[in-house]
């Protein structure tokens, strides 16, 4: 028997297989799409906020007919302490526009509705199929894949791989290392189910209209990590991660961690009368600019957090798995056009278009930034955040005290527990690790 | 051999939620997946295709998202998917659907085909009637084995089939004549893991569509919500219990204090307890 025979096998059909199979599908090559779980979405999980300029350079109309949730019109910044927060909050009402910036998703709704539409594009998805391993020649080179079904070798002249975080396929064929725990994140999250009048109240939003709250501080206990809530129609999504080695070095459980972040003052009456009907954990690619492997090779190319194409600072993690998914393909599609085969050499120009690419200049923009968070993460995850909520509460709180002496124990506060050049140095790496 | 095999797509019972306000089930977004009985009649088949040589059809009613069930059991290996999908379908209980499916199985016999076996699962999980196998039996005049556990002898020259039939009370080992319509009981089989012939095949085969009419259906009278009598009156959760736990703390009691206030908690609530307690405290004494 003549094994079957494609121009692309995408493995896995999150964001940016997806991206990658539509892109190459819609432009007329023979795609096989594989996808371990029972459907496109079983296995996913984000947040979700979804970006939509980089959808909209897959699929412009995406509007028409894609499960969105709500739109976003306000953005919340909270440092937090146990019994404080300290925010800032971005509303504006030009995000109601026609075409809104962005979108708060459901991954197991909304990936359904990609992978459909990568099947009218005209490839074939094979979901509940699991890739054991990418078949090389002699040479190195990837020629295929082999399946955990009978009969189970299909080739192809290039493999995309957008196997997410833990992506043990190219780990396993030697094409990138394993990430590191300094390099992920774990988190977890809750789906907070609660009418739609009743979030829009708690909220103060209306329709459609949504609110993200992005949260750092003490709910960490010291930690790098980072909390959020975000407003679907009708739930709330609620999470919390931080980074693997930190979990491993303190010891403290994730789930501990979500309890606490939901029994805070501050957050306990947004979700108060929920029903969780949902929780979920997923590792998230921390490592930034540096963390970035060998992204192409003879027959192969990794897109998306298999990539760890992740910007931790914006938290910005599909966009970048959509792009990346996007630029293989149309890298792809270009080599295939002039006849040319897929070598490493020639794939080399998704490397470049990448380069070329938002993706790449964000990524360089933090390169040090994981560095700088996660040696110091008492700094800023902790001892900033109770500072902060101390020199808030010296301004805010009425009590007859002299406000010069209230701004003096303000300041020996913050230089007790950093002293002058811990305070200076700080602001100084952080200001670097910006730009 | 021709094996046509009826499956339902139901939503995931082990998924269903129920809106946390209005007490309703919601429908949106809950998986959907083969009724679980009918994978083994499926499995069955399968077998018997695969030891006799033949075919397999399998033959679903429902909305056009029922392909995906369809395309499915085609992964598993199945030959041939019919998609029975019309709006004349809507709200058909079990007496419209068994005759739709019954007359679009006689439509199958002429174009594809006359069956020597018809299955079916037992029953589905979200009606739990068990009624449309039998209900297709009778109107294609076909004799009927139900809650068969092992398929025996299948003689085909013969035309005779041996089953073993799970009754109250003990197994049945039954024979009978082809063509017959046999509904399965779960846990006979394990479905298997489709190769990836079968899966490719499957994403690319046409999934056959009929409406009522190509299904050869004339009287419209006798489909969905006009052909069903039975009426859904209403769907409802059950609520929670209104009485609840009461907690007894134990820090900074000793156990016997702790114990204590439990006995006394307990009696507190069921004074018959404390008196049957005493009553037959005494009798332990007199004896």
């Amino acid at each position: 028997m003549i094994e079957e025979r494609f121009d692309a096998i995408v493995i896995g059909a999150g964001m940016s297989g997806n991206a990658a199979a539509y892109t190459l599908a819609s432009r007329g090559l023979k795609v096989l799409q594989l996808e371990r779980g029972e459907y496109s979405g079983s296995k996913n999980v984000q947040g979700a906020i979804m970006y939509a300029s980089m959808l909209e350079k897959i699929i412009p109309d995406f509007r028409e007919d894609a499960p969105l949730e709500r739109h976003l019109i306000e953005q919340r910044f909270w440092m937090m302490n146990d019994r404080s927060v300290t925010a800032m909050q971005y509303r504006s009402d030009d995000f109601n526009e026609d075409k809104p910036n962005r979108y708060t998703i459901i991954r197991s709704q909304f990936d359904k509705w990609f992978s459909s539409k990568v099947k009218e594009a005209g490839a074939i998805v094979l979901a509940e199929t699991t890739v054991t391993e990418l078949m090389q020649d002699a040479y190195g080179k990837v020629i295929g894949v082999r399946v955990d079904r009978e009969g189970g070798k299909i080739m192809a002249d290039v493999v995309v791989i957008a196997e997410g975080v833990n992506g043990l396929i190219g780990q396993r064929a030697g094409l990138r290392d394993a990430p590191k725990p300094d390099q992920v994140a774990l988190a977890v999250k809750e789906m907070h189910f609660l009418p739609s009048d009743v979030i829009e109240s708690r909220f103060n939003i209306k329709g459609d209209e949504g609110v993200v709250i992005e949260a750092i501080g003490t709910l960490s206990q010291g930690m790098t990590g980072m909390g959020f809530i975000y407003t679907n129609k009708e739930s709330i999504s609620l999470g919390i991660g931080c980074l693997i080695s930190d979990f491993a070095k303190t010891r403290i459980s994730p789930a501990k961690l979500i309890e606490d972040f939901k029994a805070h003052p501050a957050v306990a009456p947004l979700i108060a009368g929920s029903e969780v009907k949902e929780y979920a954990a997923h590792m998230i690619p921390e490592g930034g600019y540096k963390a970035i492997p060998q992204l192409y090779g003879d027959g192969w190319v990794v897109v998306g957090d298999a990539a760890q194409f992740n910007n931790a600072v914006h938290r910005e993690g599909s966009n970048l798995a959509m792009t990346t998914g996007r630029l293989a393909a149309e890298a792809i599609f270009q080599i295939k056009s002039r006849r040319d085969p897929m070598t490493k050499e020639n794939l080399a120009l998704y490397k470049k278009m990448v380069d070329d690419s938002f993706v790449m200049r964000d990524l360089k923009k933090y390169k040090d930034m994981p560095a700088l968070l996660h040696t110091n993460s008492q700094n800023f995850f902790k001892t900033y955040p109770e500072l902060v909520a101390k020199a808030m509460e010296n301004f805010v709180r009425v009590d007859g005290t002299p406000k010069v002496e209230k701004e003096k124990a303000t300041f020996k506060a913050w230089r007790a527990a950093r002293g002058i050049r811990g305070l200076v140095g700080d602001v100084v790496k952080l200001a670097r690790a910006w730009n | 051999m021709h094996i046509v095999v009826c499956i339902k797509q139901v939503p995931d019972s082990a998924q269903i939620r129920v809106h946390p306000v209005t007490n309703t089930i919601m429908r949106q977004g809950v998986p959907t997946i083969i009724n679980p009985y009918d994978l083994f009649a499926l499995e069955e088949a399968l077998r018997l295709r695969d030891k006799f040589g033949g075919e397999v059809t399998v033959l679903t009613m429902g909305p056009p998202m029922a392909e995906d069930s369809l395309r499915r059991a085609l992964t598993y290996g199945a030959d041939r998917a019919v998609l029975l999908t019309d709006r004349f379908f809507a709200g058909s209980d079990t007496l419209a659907t068994s005759f739709a499916l019954a007359t679009a199985i006689a439509r199958i016999s002429e174009v594809y085909g006359k069956p020597e076996i018809v299955f079916t699962g037992k029953q589905t999980i979200d009606g739990d009637t068990a009624q449309v196998g039998p209900g297709i039996a009778k109107r294609l005049d076909l004799l009927q084995l139900t809650y068969v556990s092992k398929i025996g002898k299948l003689d085909l020259d013969g035309g005779s089939i041996e089953v073993e039939r799970r009754a109250e009370g003990g197994v049945q080992v039954l024979k009978t004549r082809l063509p017959v319509l046999i509904t399965m009981l779960e846990g006979t089989n394990d479905m298997r893991r489709g190769s990836m012939k079968d899966a490719l095949r499957a994403a690319r085969a046409e999934v056959v569509k009929w409406g009522a009419k190509d299904a050869g259906i004339e009287d419209m009278t006798k489909c969905g919500l006009r052909g069903s009598p039975t009426v859904v009156k209403r769907v409802f959760a059950p609520g929670g219990r209104t009485d609840k736990a009461e907690f007894i703390t134990f820090t900074d009691k000793t156990p016997i204090e702790f114990g204590d206030e439990l006995v006394e908690a307990i009696f507190k609530r069921q004074p018959a307890v404390e008196d049957d307690l005493i009553k037959h405290a005494h009798e332990f004494a007199a004896y």
